[in-house]
């Protein structure tokens, strides 16, 4: 049903043919999409077309009930969830899912010992360890949230939330990223901020983003896929994407629209 | 403001949160010499006080730490027990290597039952580690060549400590080993919860899913914080075979499980503290209500329990304070 994509290279993340059911309500429906290095690709459709569940099917926190799902072209579809992460892919919860008794220095600490493997060490101090102390400082000062560093993460706002939230997916360095309605509760005057801090990310990310905000998406994406009832109701370039009149009807002109 | 390099690497470097030693660590060590000093009839109970603590200890880096839920304990720290009493009455009666042996036993026993143990969490969790303690508690009854069954295994003697220190009647000797072994235990437990392996416990206690979703393979790194707990509670048990010279079936009953875990609880879980609080509070308390009323003691512990979950829901510790949480 949908158009194939022009893909040029081996994609870093292809989802091909994922059907996903529990009993006899089906979630996802022969869904198939492929992302390139350096891709913006937004993921939207109303609520309940099964946008975190191929988000949790890609992780690895569900299995799929059928299809197959490639990073850089290895097939993943059996792998546990965190070795999947060790290939490069992350991702953000659209609940913020932190460590609310940890302080903001701590759960970005946690992101940088997991992918450098110091988390391991029973020995120690943490405070010593130059390259998780390095990385989160630069990465809070990135994000403003330097003199944040000591608070736990229940006494932040949740917009700053949001922030470490994408902070921790970023501390993994990966080459994938899913971003799971970033700007859900973040206030539209801290909107900026977020768009500007997923504008700077690196060229050569992939990126794949489900978002309400209709701005924020058509500042970001450059190709989008309109999921509908768990199944691809349409997929192309922004641009083709606006102008579907299916779209249209089922989304963007719909009451769904926030 | 622009942050320069080395202001913004040491406020992010004190944001990690560690157990700091302050005058509250001088405590424990000063209890344990004052009540030698003065109080030389209690030096026996004094030893079984720093034998829960240091189970305590063991149980707060699975519990507290970890988010394990166990009322099984009693199984590491009853394997811990037979196996210092085997190794004395079959391979050597020196108690240093006996006291390792016992922390190795703990260790395997979690080892081994750890992965049936740490598959679920919650209740399920709970009646898991309860069935591997009554299975132990079983064997070890019906076992009676080897652990003496109902009777227990006793006529096994504990050579002086490093040759020099003779285990007296008085019980001089056993205390002030065991006040030696809880300093190893303690310090071991604080590098441990310091150390980048205790932050990512911490993690996994706060947020498994996604623990998992920053690479960290969480069942592994449980079994390994429970193996770690094993050996502690393998030593406590060690060291309350070579002290009391018996092991019995009790070592591995439901009773040492629950009580262990009422310690924690009674004293704060997750901070180290809790436990030393804990274990010593239950421990004199039950002695003392006992020695007064040897029928209705519980009583008096059950009273206590009450007031502490009602006004000390965090433990005593969470009363007084001592831990710096950055709120």
């Amino acid at each position: 049903m949908s158009a194939e994509p022009p893909i040029l290279e081996v994609p870093i993340l292809e989802v091909r043919g994922v059907c996903k059911s529990f009993g006899a309500l089906q979630v996802a429906r022969d869904v198939s999409l492929a992302l390139p290095a350096g891709a913006r690709h937004a993921l939207i459709g109303p609520n309940g077309a099964g946008k975190t569940t191929l988000v949790h099917l890609i992780t690895g926190l569900l299995p799929p009930s059928s299809g197959a799902i490639r990073i850089g072209g290895r097939d993943v579809t059996r792998l546990a969830a965190e070795r999947r992460v060790a290939l490069g892919l992350a991702r953000t919860f659209q609940i913020s899912s932190l460590f609310p008794g940890l302080t903001v220095a701590e759960n970005i600490g946690l992101a940088v010992a997991a992918r450098t493997g110091v988390e391991i060490r029973p020995w120690g101090s943490l405070r010593r360890q130059a390259q998780v102390i390095d990385e989160a400082a630069s990465m809070l000062e990135q994000l403003g949230l330097l003199a944040l560093a000591g608070r736990a993460i229940a006494s932040l706002a949740y917009g700053q939330r949001r922030l470490v939230e994408i902070a921790l997916a970023l501390a993994l360095k990966p080459k994938i990223l899913l971003l799971d309605e970033p700007a859900a509760g973040v206030a539209s005057n801290d909107r900026g901020m977020l768009l500007d801090l997923l504008l700077s990310l690196p060229a050569d990310l992939a990126i794949l983003i489900i978002e309400h905000d209709m701005s924020l998406v058509f500042r970001l994406a450059r190709r989008m896929t309109v999921l509908v009832d768990g199944g691809i109701l349409t997929e192309g370039s922004v641009a083709d994407v606006r102008a579907d009149p299916r779209v249209r009807d089922v989304y963007l002109g719909s009451r769904h629209h926030a | 403001m622009m942050g320069t390099e080395p202001p913004a690497r040491d406020l992010v470097a004190r944001a990690f949160t560690r157990h700091h030693l302050s005058w509250v660590d001088a405590l424990p060590w000063l209890a344990i010499a004052a009540v030698w000093l003065v109080a030389g009839d209690y030096v026996p109970l004094g030893t079984q006080v720093i034998i829960m603590i240091i189970f305590a200890l063991s149980l707060d880096l699975a519990v507290g730490y970890g988010g394990i839920d166990t009322l099984g304990h009693a199984a590491l720290f009853g394997s811990g027990a037979y196996a210092a009493g085997l190794y004395a009455l079959n391979v050597s009666s020196e108690p240093v290597t006996g006291l390792l042996a016992a922390g190795i036993a703990g260790a395997a026993v979690a080892l081994v039952t750890g992965p049936l143990v740490l598959r679920t969490r919650g209740i399920t969790q709970v009646m898991l580690t309860l069935a591997v303690s009554t299975v132990l508690l079983e064997i070890a009854n019906a076992w009676k060549p080897v652990t003496g069954g109902a009777d227990g295994l006793t006529g096994f003697r504990i050579a002086p400590v490093l040759g020099a220190f003779r285990f007296d009647l008085a019980g001089n000797t056993a205390y002030w080993y065991g006040a030696a072994v809880l300093a190893v235990t303690f310090f071991l437990c604080k590098g441990l919860v310091n150390s980048p392996f205790g932050l990512t416990i911490r993690g996994i206690r706060e947020n498994p899913v996604r623990m998992r979703l920053l690479g960290v393979p969480v069942r592994h790194r449980l079994l390994m914080l429970y193996t770690i707990s094993g050996f502690f509670a393998g030593w406590a048990g060690g060291l309350s075979a070579q002290v009391t010279k018996l092991v019995g079936l009790d070592t591995l009953e439901f009773v040492l499980s629950g009580n262990a875990l009422v310690m924690l609880i009674l004293g704060g879980t997750g901070s180290l503290y809790g436990a030393i609080v804990g274990a010593t509070v239950f421990v004199v308390l039950s002695d003392r209500a006992a020695a007064i009323n040897p029928f209705h003691w519980l009583f008096a512990l059950g009273i206590v329990l009450i007031l502490a979950v009602r006004y000390a829901p965090a433990g005593l510790v969470g009363l007084l304070r001592f831990r710096k949480v950055p709120r």
